[in-house]
């Protein structure tokens, strides 16, 4: 008798979801899926309103990484104004990106991750959490906290509060940033550097004696998306070109425009989840499976661009293969601690550029083209945000790409492999710690599905037929 | 010839010909009003200054009533306190209010008017009403989604403009500000494009073009600077 386990819900991570585990008649994972089970609507629901308010209105897809929205949303709007914004207004962008990578990363590690790290993916499910790790790690626990809330006070010192703050716009930003709050954030790097140091410590002790985890947690090929700066292909987290690169450390893809995406990315549609799987077209689906966040910006870019960053992502490509790729998904916790150690570097030297405190930070223009699009790196990938408008501003029509949806091939391949490697036999149940590996999986990949479930209501409205060799061999269009 | 009323126990003294919203305000004494601006005449439209009258059944608005000799006139009991909350609330269910997203945000009366009465959700289900944005004009937009209806707009361009640009079409509920002949804004011809009705504009339904979320001022204390510099005739020219 075939029978299914189900996991719901997924505990830890940003939204709800549901993982089906399939048996065979012996009790050996046949498949496993990753359902989203969220829905939003946002592509939808923007239409018919103006340009102005949408970075404040998709700053509202997420609460942990609005910032990502509103700096994708204000690209856009640059691109449909046609200006170049200020200088001050890009790095304060910048600024303002980066802590929120540092907040976004820390939330992810030190309270979502590290209890199972710490604790140990055996331990009592009642005590594997933040409070759990609180009680029995004190000095990490507080550390960890101290440091997302760094990165908050970047967001609120720039944008007047954490969450949802509407201070980028098209054009630049809405507020400079004071001497005062420049000064107070500098007192607060020290102790961010010290406590991100620690915990990249840690972590690579932790991945030497787990080598288990590092080689089933979503180890497998794919190719990897995301930016890199246009000049020397550096780590890139807020404008540059794409960049793709395959597990052998071949490029694919390079100085590649990334509003020209949707040449080369597809979206597929799958009937069980209401997560698209976008994949890279010329390999089809679902071949051209790409990861995207952490683990895919440390293994696209040549360097991190900053010395400390750059000692560690040398140390990292040597836990990789023979080209340096890394290919667990488990090492996507270490890649996360790594931006954050280049996150506070690029903070600190934001902080020491004279440009940083201009008030000249808002271009003003008008609707001097009826397409944009904005494209940045946010904490868990890259992000799109594709509008049209009319002439006068009117938002006619909506495509987001959030990094979630992107990763969402390797999340359903990485449930699989963590099943098939520790569910066997299965017959009366499955112990508590071999369920939360398979969580564990897809929390390494930090998912937002909140962010990632922004599709309209009548989906698919674009049914896509791909055959066994990754053609579309049909299409079919409802509006 | 002054005239001496009663409002809430404290006796007062007013002007005659003034309404009783003027008198409580110059005793201290706050009425809720969102239809209601200084420098307007006063229409009675919203029901927020409802107050209750010693010896009649009705409920009066305070911004059209005038005052008389001996009038006993209570502002906040607990029947006109349930009333204005009942009244914002379906204020709310109404149109598509969506404070988060808003270019009114923290400058709004409407939301403001929700927190002092209370409001802390709506009884009613929401309408929901498919309506439409006007961004035509070169300047300023208008987003039928959260209009209340005061015509604020609608007199302080016919009032102190002189333009009678706006109008209302419509009855009830499903009335419609309109410009002109029901045109776009855009192409109304005895539009002057002063702004004078986004000054008027108690929530977000008119705004300066480009307005991002909680962007928008709308400084409607001009327009009773205007209206009473012209009538005191303070500039010599």
């Amino acid at each position: 008798m075939t029978r299914r386990v189900v996991i719901d819900p997924v505990t830890r991570i940003e939204g709800h979801a549901k993982i089906s585990i399939y048996l065979d008649e012996a009790g050996e994972v046949r498949d496993a899926r990753f359902h989203v089970v969220e829905f939003r609507g946002f592509e939808k629901f923007c239409e018919g309103r103006p340009l102005g308010e949408m970075a404040g209105i998709t700053a509202r897809v997420c609460g942990i990484c609005p910032v990502s929205h509103l700096l994708a949303s204000a690209k856009a709007g640059d691109d449909i104004f046609a200006v170049t914004i200020p200088p001050a207004a890009e790095k304060l962008r910048r600024l303002m990106n980066l802590g929120q990578i540092v907040q976004s990363h820390a939330l992810s590690f030190f309270h979502l991750s590290s209890p199972d790290l710490l604790l140990g993916y055996d331990s009592d499910p009642s005590q594997r959490n933040l409070f759990g790790l609180i009680a029995q790690h004190p000095d990490f626990a507080r550390g960890g906290i101290r440091l997302r809330q760094f990165g908050q006070e970047v967001i609120e010192l720039l944008g007047g509060r954490k969450i949802h703050p509407a201070w980028a716009v098209p054009g630049g930003v809405r507020e400079p940033l004071s001497a005062a709050n420049r000064d107070y954030l500098r007192s607060r790097l020290p102790e961010a550097f010290a406590t991100v140091q620690s915990a990249l410590a840690f972590f690579k002790q932790y991945a030497e004696t787990h080598a288990e985890e590092v080689d089933h947690f979503g180890n497998f090929p794919t190719l990897f998306a995301g930016l890199v700066s246009k000049e020397g292909g550096l780590w890139e987290h807020y404008d540059g070109y794409l960049r793709i690169v395959d597990s052998e450390g071949r490029i694919l893809v390079d100085q590649f425009d990334p509003r020209r995406y949707a040449e080369i990315i597809g979206e597929a549609v799958e009937p069980w989840s209401y997560l698209k799987s976008p994949y890279y077209k010329p390999l089809g689906y679902p071949d051209g499976a790409y990861r995207v966040g952490p683990l895919a910006r440390l293994n696209i870019c040549s360097s991190m661009g900053t010395p400390l960053a750059d000692a560690e992502l040398a140390e990292f490509r040597r836990r990789g293969n023979a080209q340096g790729i890394v290919t667990s998904s488990f090492m996507y916790h270490y890649a996360r601690l790594i931006e954050i150690l280049a996150a506070l570097e690029r903070i600190q030297m934001l902080l020491e550029d004279a440009d940083i405190l201009s008030p000249r930070v808002r271009a003003s223009g008008g609707i001097n083209k009826l397409h944009g699009v904005g494209v940045s790196e946010a904490p868990r990938g890259t992000l799109f945000h594709d509008y049209e408008v009319d002439e006068r501003g009117m938002i006619r029509r909506v495509n987001l790409i959030i990094a979630t949806g992107q990763n969402n091939i390797a999340m359903n391949r990485t449930v699989k492999q963590i099943a098939q490697h520790w569910i066997h036999g299965a017959t009366n149940g499955i112990p508590e710690g071999l369920l939360n590996r398979v969580e564990a999986g897809i929390r390494a990949f930090d998912p937002c599905l909140s962010c990632s479930t922004h599709a309209i209501g009548q989906m698919p409205m674009v049914v896509t037929l791909i055959d066994s060799q990754g053609r579309v061999i049909a299409e079919a269009r409802r509006d | 010839m002054a005239r001496t009323l009663t409002i809430n126990d404290q006796e007062i003294s007013a002007a005659e010909g003034q309404t009783l919203l003027e008198a409580a305000r110059d005793a201290g004494i706050y009425i809720p009003t969102l239809c209601h601006l200084d420098g307007l005449t006063d229409v009675g439209a919203c029901r927020l200054c409802l107050v209750e009258i010693v010896g009649s059944n009705k409920l009066m608005p305070a911004c059209t009533t005038r005052v008389q000799e001996g009038m006993v006139v209570y502002t906040d009991t607990p029947r006109l306190r349930a009333y204005r909350r009942q009244i914002v609330e379906l204020l709310f269910a109404e149109r598509n209010h969506v404070c988060a997203v808003c270019v009114a945000n923290g400058n709004c009366e409407l939301q403001n008017m929700g927190i002092v009465v209370g409001m802390d959700h709506v009884r009613y289900d929401y309408l929901f009403p498919k309506l439409g944005v006007d961004l035509s004009h070169e300047r300023f937009g208008m987003d039928h989604n959260r209009c209340i209806l005061c015509t604020r707009c609608v007199r302080a361009c016919d009032q102190i403009e002189g333009a009678h640009t706006l109008d209302v079409l419509g009855r009830g509920a499903h009335s419609m500000i309109v410009h002109d002949m029901n045109v776009p804004w855009g192409e109304a011809t005895t539009c002057t494009s002063c702004g004078k009705c986004v000054m008027a504009c108690p929530t977000g339904a008119l705004f300066k073009q480009g307005s991002t979320v909680a962007e928008m001022v709308h400084n409607a204390e001009k327009l009773a600077f205007l209206r009473a510099a012209r009538e005191r005739r303070v500039w010599n020219v």
